[in-house]
């Protein structure tokens, strides 16, 4: 007789029951999907909350218009499978309607504009909680990060003033133009997700597998060459076999060499690695020692 | 549309069966703790290059002649700045035995709350002595609070052996001091373990500087100990389920918390028929459901649905009957209280236990306990920012309740403040009256 639980199996069903405190308890949540590995385990795991009938509350996607053109198919799909509503924020309307100004130059981002259209979009629809697929292992900053995460009515988080949170007490009270973010991967590693999506046999946007692709070197990284990102002098663009280990902007998401053809190759890679997907593969996290402390202060995801 | 869990396609299935263990250590400047931890997330090579790198940075910038491994978990900027730990912060490694989630907690007295948040969901809690201080005003408070919260298991860690010439009679000295004070506590599973976090000591492997002790090295520890009997699962309690139809085309219920169900003893969310499990019941459900001539298992309710068995689920959950929870509206509990504002015998605050808010009022404060010492201030009338008290509470609704010591999860509440919506209390039931 089993008494005991599989640790997936256990991360599972405390991400289900934050799903359904959220869904009790808040007049109107929202899932943040970015058609990225993490944010599929979240959509995965809102299904089997409320399966059979629909989960409650619909998906929004900010698209930050620099985004793998593989994986905006991939994310209409998917929405589309499920019948949910779609939410799309854009930052090309934020910029446009002059709430936000484009940086330029060739390391011009649009990352740190999300957030602008983030907060707009939560204030127009009057989302009160926000479902994102951050984890703990990510970053040091969000190891600090509660699982229901307050923000105030201008969307910050104020670190040193969380509220306790205890056993599987969640308190998500806000007032009006307040809201939570609520991170039901918490506990998760990047190893744990990608074990999830191998047991569940979910579908993936085919970047996160090995594929020949020109990129061109910068900082260390490997960038693939786009639209959105203007060569310096010096940089040579060349073909390479590659795979994403986040999603993010393709301006400033790094690719990793890689021949990872399946999952099992995938999840080999990912036991076996050195070095962390955020070092490995984030531009966004390298400005300064406390980059996403400050970021997530502003209302970043 | 694919059924959710319908796939599976057999991959990695060694990982799969990996159980999962909490533990919080606590701890402040010069304890050893960051050490430790650093030192686990090493050997078990969970610490990565470029955290490794940048902490070294770090070190190096401000001018240290070491590497401050503190630096991997002190995520925030204040506590960079100021060398302490403030909030809780978790960080997770894994063996091929186990998946460990550790709350790295603060050990200042000033921040109690945080340590109380993080050693909540506890399965072993850490107490670190610095083997030249013996046992001291910290960690007495760390083994109290572990013990009040049921932490089900203890590890006294004694650190910095190399620095005491790894003399066995030091180490029996401390654990002396320490058991003889420790009787005093509620606590059940005391494990004592020399260690020098800085040279590995006992840590990974025994160590061979201390041929006298015969125990297992911590980590050792950390993956063999008993922790599936921790939780109770005699008593039948499903807090949050979610009812709704099988075809799909009702929109989910969320019931809250009832009296007992049709099925006896089942304290279940759903009528009858409905009812389907979530957090903290799968353990439980499994354990009726896998026995022989029951069949089946119940791990989620998705999984379970997506085999098209959900019809069935009423069956299934005919559990055998146990001890129903008490129906109280008025009781007592120990509060750990949180926020600047002191409690007040009188005031009226929020009650969030389990699925249910209610209202409650603070009848009485019947004593304040000293973390330090222990002694009961029954003159004490409220509780300031961190301090922990016995009150007797009444709520507007009845709640259904267990002995904390009985349930963790039917025994624990927080209060949050209506006027600001922070959660100022957390509180542990003890017993209940009517």
């Amino acid at each position: 007789m089993a008494y005991e639980l599989s640790h997936l199996r256990t991360l599972e069903s405390e991400a289900i029951h934050i799903f359904r405190e959220v869904a009790a308890e808040l007049e109107r949540p929202v899932l943040l999907f970015s058609g990225g590995k993490d944010s599929i385990v979240l959509l995965r795991l809102a299904e089997k909350a409320f399966w059979p009938a629909r989960f409650p509350f619909p998906v929004m996607h900010v698209d930050t218009g620099h985004n793998f053109p593989e994986v905006i198919e991939f994310r209409d799909r998917r929405v589309e499978e499920l019948g949910a509503r779609l939410v799309v924020a854009s930052v090309q309307e934020s910029i446009d309607s002059g709430r936000v100004r484009e940086e330029t130059g060739p390391r011009a981002s649009r990352n740190r504009l999300q957030t602008t259209t983030l907060l707009d979009a939560i204030a127009e629809h009057g989302f009160d909680a926000c479902f994102g697929g951050a984890r703990r292992d990510e970053e040091r900053a969000r190891a600090k990060e509660r699982i229901f995460s307050f923000r105030d009515d201008f969307g910050q988080w104020d670190p040193k003033a969380q509220r306790p949170e205890l056993w599987n007490l969640y308190n998500g009270r806000v007032r009006k133009g307040e809201h939570v973010r609520v991170f039901p991967l918490s506990n998760w590693t990047e190893l744990d997700v990608w074990q999830y999506i191998a047991e569940e046999g979910l579908a993936i946007p085919p970047i996160y597998f090995a594929h020949e692709r020109e990129v061109f070197a910068r900082d260390g990284m490997l960038y693939a060459t786009s639209d959105f990102v203007e060569l310096l002098p010096e940089e040579e663009p060349f073909a390479a076999s590659v795979r994403y280990r986040t999603v993010g902007d393709m301006s400033c998401t790094g690719a990793v060499r890689s021949d990872a053809a399946t999952l099992e190759d995938v999840v080999a890679e990912i036991a076996a690695t050195r070095i962390t997907e955020r070092g490995e593969t984030r531009a966004d996290d390298r400005v300064t020692e406390a980059a996403m402390e400050d970021r997530k202060r502003e209302g970043y995801f | 549309m694919a059924p959710p869990g319908a796939a599976g396609n057999g991959l990695l299935t060694s990982e799969r069966q990996t159980e999962m263990l909490r533990f919080a250590t606590a701890g402040s400047v010069d304890d050893g703790k960051s050490t430790l931890i650093g030192r686990l997330l090493y050997d078990t090579k969970e610490l990565f290059e470029d955290q490794l790198e940048a902490v070294e940075r770090t070190s190096a910038q401000r001018g240290d002649s070491y590497v401050d491994l503190a630096l991997l978990t002190d995520g925030l900027r204040a506590e960079r700045e100021q060398g302490i730990t403030i909030d809780v912060a978790y960080r997770y490694f894994a063996t091929p035995r186990r998946k460990f989630v550790i709350a790295d907690t603060p050990g200042h007295i000033q921040y109690t709350r945080n340590m109380v948040t993080g050693a909540s969901t506890a399965d072993l809690s850490i107490v670190l002595i610095d083997a030249r201080k013996g046992v001291v005003e910290q960690s007495r408070r760390h083994a109290f609070l572990s013990s009040l919260l049921r932490i089900p298991h203890l590890v006294v860690a004694v650190n910095k052996m190399d620095l005491v010439d790894y003399d066995e009679a030091v180490y029996e000295r401390i654990a002396e001091d320490f058991s003889s004070w420790a009787s005093k506590l509620e606590a059940t599973d005391i494990t004592f373990t020399p260690i020098s976090a800085l040279h590995g000591d006992n840590l990974v492997e025994r160590s061979a500087n201390m041929p006298w002790y015969q125990g297992p090295s911590l980590l050792y520890h950390l993956e063999h100990v008993h922790i599936a009997s921790d939780r109770n699962l005699i008593d039948n309690r499903f807090p949050r389920a979610v009812g709704g139809a099988p075809d799909g085309r009702r929109a989910p219920r969320l019931p809250r918390l009832r009296g007992p169900g049709r099925e006896r003893g089942v304290q279940a969310g759903g009528r009858g028929g409905r009812a389907a499990v979530g957090e903290g019941d799968a353990g439980q459900a499994h354990r009726h459901l896998r026995r022989p001539g029951r069949g089946g298992l119940l791990p989620a309710v998705g999984d379970h649905a997506a085999r098209g068995r959900c019809r069935h689920l009423a069956r299934r959950l005919h559990l055998p009957p146990s001890q129903p929870a008490g129906e109280a509206r008025e009781f007592e509990a120990m509060v750990c209280w949180m926020t600047d504002h002191p409690l007040r015998e009188g005031a009226r605050y929020a009650i969030k236990h389990t699925s249910r808010t209610a209202r409650a009022v603070v009848d009485e404060v019947r004593y304040r306990l000293d973390v330090n010492t222990l002694h009961r201030d029954e003159e004490a009338g409220g509780l300031d920012l961190n301090e922990i008290g016995r009150l007797r509470l009444r709520t507007s609704a009845p709640l259904h309740l267990d002995e904390y010591r009985r349930n963790r999860a039917t025994g624990g509440f927080i209060l949050i403040d209506e006027g600001t919506n922070d959660t100022v209390g957390a509180g542990m039931v003890l017993g209940t009256e009517g």
